[in-house]
């Protein structure tokens, strides 16, 4: 890894990949070298189950820009719900 | 460079094979040769933190398309097999792919062509991004490679705090037991490798002596040898890859090849 920065942490829920609908189990968030978006670098996030196969794997590639917006847009979604603890 | 003539006949098999990588684990590779009796020289190639994808396919064939016996092994196999980039996050999420068995493959992979009757028994290594920063590693690790072309790695220079059980050790404090000559392509604007670190390292091989060969481009970062990306930088790229076989050619090729 060109960066080395990675975070991870255990998530509950589901993700759809190739083959469907499949159990969360952890989510790796890194600052790195994208797979497909036009970036050098690219917030990636990783939705995976370790315990199925590699392609278990719900994947974005975001600009930073686009990600700050997502957490800031994630956290309004729960206020509004009044879960945001 | 490669003696190409409109007139001449040319071959090349590419395949995957199969070989005992680090402590004699069976790994998978990509192999490419040309046609003919040789001897020739090998190249191991080792691919970038994206994957063991389609573009270090792309670049195994270039070499033996140059004259080389080259291989890039899938230093990723024992994460299990999907697609390069799903294999990639994998690595990635698991703390980065060891050095340990890093160095051990692309070892195995010299002596595997080392042991071939095609081989002039001359072998370098070559890797870019990460693949960059373990040619480095591999040529201060081991006493296997003739030569070693580090396309900007980054991470060589590595702060204590940025050290993981499966990188343990800066490559940079290996300095002292490089092997062989080095070449190193970089970008101006790259941010890993920053000119600085570049520098540190620089620093540290005229320290120890070292035979190494450094070269900066202006304009370009991370990656200018990437087509498939936006890092590209053609007039780089260019040079880069001549600069490369200019420099495999003087350190690992013999007179009286078979091609």
């Amino acid at each position: 890894m060109c960066t080395g920065i990675v975070e991870t942490m255990e998530v509950s829920g589901s993700g759809k990949g190739p083959n469907g609908w499949f159990k969360l189990e952890r989510v790796n968030v890194s600052y790195d070298h994208p797979s497909d978006a036009p970036l050098e670098h690219a917030l990636n996030i990783d939705f995976v189950n370790q315990k199925e196969s590699p392609s278990a794997r719900v994947a974005v590639e975001l600009s930073p820009e686009s990600a700050r917006k997502l957490v800031n847009t994630i956290l309004t979604a729960l206020s509004q719900a009044n879960l945001s603890r | 460079m490669h003696p190409y003539t409109t007139d001449m006949y040319e071959g090349m098999l590419a395949e995957t094979i199969m070989l005992p990588g680090h402590n004699g684990e069976i790994i998978n590779a990509y192999y490419a040769r040309p046609l003919g009796p040789g001897p020739f020289p090998g190249v191991v190639l080792i691919h970038h933190m994206p994957g063991w994808d389609e573009l270090y396919r792309e670049f195994t064939r270039k070499f033996a398309h140059h004259g080389y016996l080259a291989i890039s092994p899938n230093i990723y196999f024992r994460f299990g097999h999907g697609s390069p980039d799903d294999m990639s996050a994998k690595v990635r999420g698991s703390g980065g792919v060891p050095d340990v068995s890093v160095v051990g493959d692309i070892d195995a992979s010299a002596r595997y062509l080392k042991s071939l009757p095609l081989s002039n028994r001359k072998v370098g290594v070559f890797g870019t991004c990460s693949g960059g920063r373990q040619a480095f590693l591999g040529a201060c690790r081991t006493k296997s490679f003739d030569a070693a072309v580090n396309c900007w790695g980054g991470n060589v220079v590595q702060p204590k705090e940025k050290l993981t059980p499966a990188q343990p050790v800066a490559p940079i404090d290996y300095t002292k037991d490089l092997s062989c000559p080095l070449l190193g392509l970089f970008g101006e604007e790259d941010k890993n490798p920053t000119p600085e670190s570049v520098h540190q390292l620089e620093e540290e091989l005229k320290k120890y002596g070292k035979n190494y060969e450094f070269h900066m481009y202006p304009g370009a970062g991370h990656g200018f040898f990437y087509y498939p990306s936006v890092s590209y930088r053609p007039e780089a790229a260019v040079d880069g890859w001549k600069k490369m076989f200019t420099f495999f050619e003087k350190n690992l090729e013999t007179s009286g090849r078979g091609r």
